[in-house]
């Protein structure tokens, strides 16, 4: 299996809390192949961002890594030290974030942050890395990139600094881009161009992609495969076609209906949103059981005693729930 | 009451200018937030307000409350002129109008108890009978689907949810017809937004309200809405109901809109690309304000007026060069 | 430092200086006014006189006592002029906005670039000595602080959709300013308004001092250091407790202010 850019195996993240240890993130296994885009969907606090922060190495106390592998091709960055981590932050793994604003130095041009990756990383010239720059620029469709570089963050809409920022995370041709929410501060019109962006950029160059989002349709249209988290866990993991037109597991059924998707009322009339009861629980309040199983409408005594392990499904992908469809 | 064929809303000619300065002492700018918008609702109907930010939807919103002044147009609300000499007092429009927020994290005063919150504005409404006030309160708990003991809690006691469904009981407690929604769910956990969504819908058929849906995300507009308008830059580009605007969306910015949703169900279908960015209410593009960015510009998109609507059936318009030159060749 | 020391220790001192003040006819051995005796003018800390005399035999402990009545008097009723005024020119400065908040801003600057002490100075001089000016004198020209901070918070909360809402439900300004506003914005008044009164009570000592404040004979603990400057050399404790009662007192208002700080500060309680 070398093909798997990453390999996540059983990945665990705890908030310690003094003497402590608080489980915020268990057992989450996955991989991501050469030029395959991922999504890890969930509500906010289920983990993913979590996941996100990990695999970059930049987990803040009193979250750390407690368990598992993180393997990008083939070598495990969990046990890696910070400063071996920031030497490939930037250069293997890159990540963009939904505020571009709060991710970009105000006090310098964008020519010279997406240059600084070159300096960096690919030890140019500050010269030759101006010129990587503007080509970096232009790759992201910026109109007039030699302008455009001396600019600075605040006088770029939010499009135009999204844009750099996916410069700046592609400079140096990661193998693996975390999309973190890369589009929920953006317009609607503007959303879906910087998605499209990521993705041909990405295929061009054959980077892995991994998005995290809490928008379920924009991920089973844009992903390959896709994992939901929920309180911590994945609970189910399958491939993007399937998991919105077949979902399994309760909790992606629920949140699919819940969705006033377009057309729906086209195509059924203004029915009732099915909802979902009950709040997601806080990770120190996690169900012994299967944590779904509170708000869960199939649960059973069986489903509340024991964690649930992951099960194969038959058509494929991978399920956690003893009652799926 | 008010006869049937007068709307509970109408907005005419509404223009909201703010003056912006730039640098100290520097030069005056109006920035042209709402430049001249008609609307109307009817009671009982939800009006699905779309657009992008700073299209002016807000301000719409803002205006029909009273907090900022209108620079021109009329809005008469139940009965009432809000703009003008003949202005109705701050008091009869909170009668009329309420607003559930976006964000209900910051939507209640963190240091008042609930009780606090729903009952300071009966008191100040002249409902000086305690009992009578609490009464109410547990009413409009109820009606919100939460228990009176809540009434003594403090705002951070309670979740997403639970806090969006306090400020509509908030909204609800003046017994108002007009609630302005804006964006009454994006902030909330998905699986929580339902909930919201099929509260608000209940409480219209239920009390007859009438909504004003302020929201960019294009699905819940289409279930919730009667009526969709669509805003760019000020104006309305196109307003119908909302099968017309779903089934036949005719200016192409609405399209842009309705294509860029991303759809779960075709995933080989690219959304459309505009490019360019949104222009800025201080400098809107002369002519269309949206030729910059439409794929199918006409020269005389790029000067001159605004187009004017063109008529395409009973309760739907659009504002676009195309349609005139298509009604011409038809 | 522990979080909570400097509230525990400030709090202490502040508490003894305020019982030494309540219970001052109790506490105190002798008048402070009208024991003066020459007989025992200058007499050194000893059995008799726990912390010596001064130039005219009054017990020094005694005048401590009874100062502590006038500073913690002063320093307080002045913070919450003060206060009521920076609050208030802050409030309406940063809700309002437009000219108004251009002129309050304006006045808080010209404050802000004139020692507080120099105002009050002329002000002494216009209006004479005695209690009722200083108070006035203090309790107008320190509020500056307050009205910077009462702003600038005002301006973060105001766009909150608490105001807003409270707007559409058809309340006033005033209401929004006093009710839903300042129960949001005092965390760090309480701070500064703390913190002031240490500043108005060593502001009060510098007037007594230059003869401006307290009207001798009456105890004050500047009046008090102001008199013992000609026994500096032979008498050094006719200064020095004074001395240390002013320390003590300012360092206490400070300590608790700093101590209150953390205690509100909002980023702090994550941290616990």
């Amino acid at each position: 299996m070398t093909k798997a850019v990453l390999d996540v195996r059983n990945l665990a993240i705890s908030l310690s809390d003094g003497a402590v240890r608080v489980p915020a993130v268990e057992g989450v296994d996955f991989t991501i192949n050469r030029g395959e885009v991922f999504g890890l969907v969930g509500e906010s606090g289920c983990g993913k961002s979590l996941c996100a922060l990990a695999l970059a190495g930049l987990l803040k106390a009193p979250m750390a890594v407690s368990g598992g592998q993180i393997l990008l091709e083939g070598r495990d960055l969990a046990p890696l030290p910070p400063r071996e981590m920031r030497r490939l932050r930037g250069d293997k793994v890159s990540m963009i974030f939904q505020e571009p604003m709060t991710a970009l130095n105000p006090l310098m041009t964008v020519g010279d942050q997406i240059g600084e990756m070159f300096v960096l990383h690919r030890g140019l010239t500050p010269r030759a890395a101006r010129l990587k720059a503007i080509e970096a620029l232009e790759q992201v469709q910026v109109s007039s990139p030699e302008r455009r570089i001396n600019a600075y963050p605040h006088q770029l809409s939010g499009g135009m600094r999204q844009r750099v920022m996916i410069a700046i995370a592609l400079a140096c041709d990661p193998a693996l881009l975390i999309a973190d929410e890369p589009t929920t501060a953006l317009d609607v019109t503007i959303q879906a161009e910087i998605v499209e962006l990521v993705l041909e950029l990405c295929r061009a160059k054959g980077t892995a992609v991994m998005m995290i989002s809490h928008d379920l349709g924009l991920v089973a249209r844009v992903c390959n495969r896709v994992a939901v988290m929920y309180a911590g866990q994945i609970v189910e993991q399958r491939s993007a076609e399937e998991i919105f037109t077949a979902p399994a597991h309760p909790y992606t059924r629920g949140l699919i209906n819940a969705l006033p998707r377009l057309g729906r009322r086209l195509e059924r009339g203004q029915e009732r949103l099915t909802e979902i009861g009950g709040v997601v629980p806080a990770i120190r309040d996690f169900p012994q059981g299967c944590r779904f199983a509170p708000r869960c409408t199939r649960a059973t005594a069986e489903c509340r005693a024991a964690p649930v392990a992951m099960t194969d499904l038959n058509e494929g992908g991978r399920v956690r729930c003893l009652h799926h469809v | 009451m008010i006869p049937a064929a007068t709307p509970l809303l109408s907005v005419q000619g509404l223009k909201v200018h703010y003056a912006v300065r730039q640098g100290w002492r520097g030069k005056h700018f109006a920035v042209r937030a709402v430049d001249g918008v008609d609307l109307t609702l009817r009671a009982g109907e939800c009006l699905g307000l779309v657009g992008e930010s700073g299209c002016g939807k807000s301000s719409i919103a803002q205006a029909l409350l009273g907090l900022v002044p209108a620079t021109a147009g009329v809005i008469r609300l139940d009965g009432h002129e809000i703009t003008g000499a003949a202005q109705v007092s701050a008091m009869a429009l909170a009668r009329s109008a309420q607003m559930v927020f976006q964000d209900p994290m910051s939507s209640l005063n963190p240091r008042q108890t609930i009780r606090e919150i729903l009952s300071a504005p009966l008191r100040l409404h002249g409902m000086t009978d305690r009992a009578e006030r609490e009464a109410r309160v547990a009413e409009m708990l109820g009606l919100v689907g939460m228990s009176p003991e809540v009434a003594s809690r403090y705002p951070h006691e309670f979740s997403g949810g639970q806090r969006q469904r306090l400020c509509i009981a908030r909204a609800l407690i003046l017994r108002p017809k007009l609630v302005i929604c804006d964006e009454p769910v994006s902030a909330l956990d998905v699986s929580i937004r339902a909930q919201i969504i099929n509260l608000l819908l209940d409480l219209k058929d239920k009390l007859g309200l009438a909504l004003l849906l302020i929201s960019h995300d294009l699905g819940v507009v289409e279930h919730m809405s009667d009526r969709i308008a669509v805003m760019y830059l000020g104006r309305i580009v196109e307003e119908g109901g909302w099968r017309e605007i779903f089934t036949a969306p005719s200016h192409p910015y609405t399209r842009a809109l309705i294509s860029a949703i991303p759809d779960p169900l075709h995933r080989d279908r690219v959304p459309a690309r505009l490019g360019g960015e949104i222009p800025s209410p201080m400098a809107p593009p002369e002519g269309c304000a949206f030729n910059p960015r439409c794929p199918q510009a006409l020269p005389q998109c790029q000067s001159g007026q605004v187009p004017d609507f063109t008529r395409l059936g009973a309760d739907h318009q659009a504002r676009c060069h195309l349609l005139k030159t298509g009604t011409s060749h038809a | 430092m522990k979080a909570g020391a400097n509230l525990y220790v400030g709090g202490g001192i502040i508490l003894l200086i305020f019982l030494l003040a309540v219970f001052a006819p109790l506490i105190a051995p002798y008048d402070p006014v009208t024991s003066a005796n020459l007989m025992y003018a200058e007499e050194p800390p000893g059995a008799q006189f726990w912390l010596g005399t001064d130039e005219q035999g009054r017990d020094i402990f005694s005048r401590i006592a009874y100062g502590a009545r006038i500073s913690l008097f002063i320093g307080l009723a002045v913070q919450v002029m003060n206060t009521a005024i920076g609050v208030s020119l802050g409030l309406s400065a940063g809700y309002i906005g437009g000219w108004w908040d251009e002129i309050v801003q304006g006045l808080t600057n010209l404050m802000l670039s004139i020692p507080t002490i120099v105002f009050a100075l002329a002000l002494m001089a216009i209006l004479g000595p005695g209690l009722p000016s200083l108070l006035i004198a203090l309790g107008m020209t320190d509020w500056a602080y307050s009205c910077r901070i009462s702003r600038a918070q005002v301006l973060t909360q105001k766009s909150l959709n608490y105001v807003q809402s409270a707007r559409t439900m058809g309340f006033g300004p005033l209401h929004v300013m006093f009710r839903e506003l300042l129960p949001n914005i005092s965390g760090p008044l309480i701070v500064v308004a703390t913190m002031g009164v240490g500043s108005a009570i060593m502001a009060e000592a510098s007037l007594s001092f230059l003869g401006l404040g307290v009207v001798p004979p009456n105890p004050s603990w500047g009046g008090m250091l102001s008199s013992a400057r000609e026994q500096l050399m032979v008498a050094p404790w006719v200064a020095v407790f004074p001395g240390l009662a002013l320390f003590a007192a300012v360092l206490g208002f400070n300590l608790l202010g700093d101590g209150l700080r953390d205690l509100l500060d909002p980023h702090g309680k994550g941290r616990k």
